[in-house]
């Protein structure tokens, strides 16, 4: 689909000054186009969803047939994964408060660790503070993937091998660098005045940080707590790479697990999957409105 | 960023409103208040010391024995990985923007569904990647895959098993990674659309200005250089993908669709040869300096521009 069909589709919205005698009929057509695309487009955005429904929905001796309804829905496969009834998923709950652990964990270091620097850079203003947020940024140039291999390694010399802290350590510093930049955007929009005034009070710099500074900049802490939160839910490398033992697993991991066995059930993990990737989803639409206005914040003004 | 810095700097107020002379402060701030400032910054400079720098000069140090690159270069394995990590970017990342770019026009329609369309349209980008992939591998498998099951419901035509082979593996990667991914760069450009001034389009509209001749003068021009900053972040990104690849193909049939990040984990993991893992992934530097440089001249330009 080239761009410019869809800008001739889109045009004639807004495009009442048309002379052509045929404008009505391309108009028709043109609605009659954007709905079959439409269409096109929900089967291409539901597929793999649908299927990861319909397979947990599955029963177990259907897996492995040919079909593209469920020949006998049952929600067997959701009761397994909740009672912990097969041997992959003797942990899942425990699995999942650590997936939750390691959420929370890297969600509210982020913030404390990115508001205190945001704080400094933006509202005391240090000289230099740009070296700061330049060189957290750089973080960025470097993929996580390709740090993962020494970073496991250092774990070990830190004694941290198979903790969820070190996956912690792993977001936080991968979430921080956003961290600070949205807050520092975020912060122009708050009057330094305030703070002056405090200032005048008496008021310590931890005092306007606490008191002042993490109020007013509410908005913003949803918006990085949720990307901080998704970031560490969503990923599998690290946790994969830094916990070993099944009590210590994150979900993520333990999902991966079923594929070590020749005959995975496909309805179990699936089903698993469905409930894992709820608090996301809910989170994200929760939150979209915050979640894209912080994304775009800077790329959109550029 | 460089516009958020120049703001740090210029800005005459401080956070200490009693006159001083600029020589007698430290970092600009009075001495009480350089403590209270150096305090706060210690939780970061922690973090980014022992969990970014310690790792990376850990990692160039590993990577640092040039023998280890004469081993990396005669794998075959290797040169398989680095064309299908060069194919993975260039053709994933330019079809999901251009994608993107479309979509985001068509989006800008003012019907009543688009908003609900939207909304179900984000699904892929809520969900996470893992479970999501895992279904990918699965529909895409020859014998009870969902996909091969309509295509034989709909045109009886027996579908190949698409993950048995290196160039259809290779492109369900590539397509599972756009569908991944694809809600997000359209938000992105959506957004951006959405910030060009209505009033340039009547004026084009005056001037007779329709289909792809708006699209080519007004907006394209005004979005070039957010594409341009999309499309290097988003290489940027999918060099570094893991998941995509690692779920999907599994880097199969016969590692002949690994890409950098796979092959590093599996020579350091599988392998157990963590040297020529850091060296895998470290082979992609000649491309991702240039492509750092790049990205930063076009923030920059973005922010001298503002």
């Amino acid at each position: 689909m080239s761009a410019t069909t869809l800008e001739g589709a889109a045009a004639p919205g807004g495009g009442r000054t048309s002379r052509k005698p045929n404008y009505r009929r391309r108009r028709l057509w043109g609605e009659v186009g954007a709905v079959a695309f439409a269409i096109v487009l929900v089967i291409w955005t539901v597929g793999p969803v649908y299927n990861m429904v319909m397979v947990a929905l599955d029963r177990h001796d259907d897996v492995f047939s040919s079909h593209v309804f469920p020949p006998d829905p049952t929600l067997n496969s959701f009761w397994i994964v909740v009672s912990e009834g097969y041997w992959y998923l003797e942990y899942f709950w425990h699995q999942f408060a650590n997936s939750f652990y390691v959420g929370i964990g890297t969600t509210f270091l982020t913030l404390f660790i990115g508001s205190l620097t945001s704080f400094v850079i933006g509202r005391m203003r240090i000289n230099g503070g740009w070296v700061i947020s330049n060189l957290a940024l750089m973080t960025y140039m470097i993929p996580a993937s390709f740090l993962a291999i020494p970073f496991y390694l250092v774990m070990q010399y830190y004694d941290m091998s198979n903790s969820l802290w070190a996956c912690i350590a792993a977001y936080v510093v991968f979430a921080t660098p956003y961290a600070i930049i949205v807050f520092q955007q975020y912060s122009v929009s708050i009057p330094i005045e305030i703070d002056e005034s405090a200032r005048i009070d008496g008021a310590s710099p931890w005092q306007i940080y606490w008191r002042l500074y993490l109020p007013l900049m509410a908005p913003a802490l949803v918006a990085v707590g949720t990307f901080a939160l998704l970031l560490a839910w969503n990923d599998f490398l690290y946790q994969f790479l830094l916990l070993s033992s099944k009590r210590n697993m994150t979900v993520s991991v333990a999902l991966a697990q079923f594929l070590n066995s020749d005959e995975a059930p496909w309805n179990y993990m699936m089903a698993a999957a469905i409930i894992y990737s709820i608090p996301p989803i809910v989170a994200y639409y929760a939150f979209r409105r915050r979640m894209t206005s912080g994304l775009t914040m800077g790329g959109v003004k550029g | 960023m460089d516009g958020s810095a120049a703001q740090v700097v210029d800005v005459g107020a401080r956070f200490d409103v009693r006159p001083r002379i600029r020589s007698a402060l430290w970092l600009g701030l009075n001495r009480a208040d350089a403590i209270w400032a150096l305090a706060f910054l210690v939780p970061y400079i922690v973090t980014f010391v022992l969990f970014v720098i310690y790792p990376l000069l850990y990692g160039l140090w590993m990577g640092s024995k040039p023998s280890l690159y004469t081993d990396l270069f005669s794998d075959p394995i290797y040169q398989d990985t680095a064309i299908n990590t060069l194919i993975y970017v260039l053709v994933g990342v330019n079809l999901r923007m251009v994608m993107a770019l479309g979509l985001s026009g068509f989006f800008m329609r003012k019907s009543w569904w688009t908003k609900p369309l939207l909304i179900l349209f984000i699904l892929p980008w809520a969900v996470p990647a893992l479970p999501t992939f895992l279904s990918i591998h699965w529909m895409l498998n020859g014998n009870w895959g969902l996909l091969n099951n309509l295509i034989w419901d709909v045109t009886g035509w027996n579908a190949p098993s698409w993950l048995d082979e290196r160039s259809y593996a290779l492109t369900s990667d590539i397509v599972a990674y756009i569908w991944k991914w694809l809600p997000f760069w359209t938000v992105i450009m959506l957004a951006g659309r959405m910030a060009i001034p209505r009033e340039l389009y009547e004026a084009a509209d005056v001037d007779g200005a329709t289909g792809s001749r708006r699209f080519w003068h007004v907006t394209f021009p005004l979005m070039a250089n957010l594409y341009l900053v999309c499309t290097l972040l988003g290489m940027l990104f999918t060099m570094g993908d893991f998941t995509t690849v690692y779920f999907v193909s599994g880097g199969g049939p016969a590692n002949s669709t690994q890409v950098l990040a796979t092959l590093g984990v599996r020579d350091a993991f599988v392998m157990s040869e963590p040297r020529l893992g850091v060296a895998a992934v470290m082979s992609a530097i000649p491309v991702l300096v240039p492509l750092v440089v790049l990205l930063m001249r076009r923030v920059r330009a973005a922010a001298v521009e503002r």
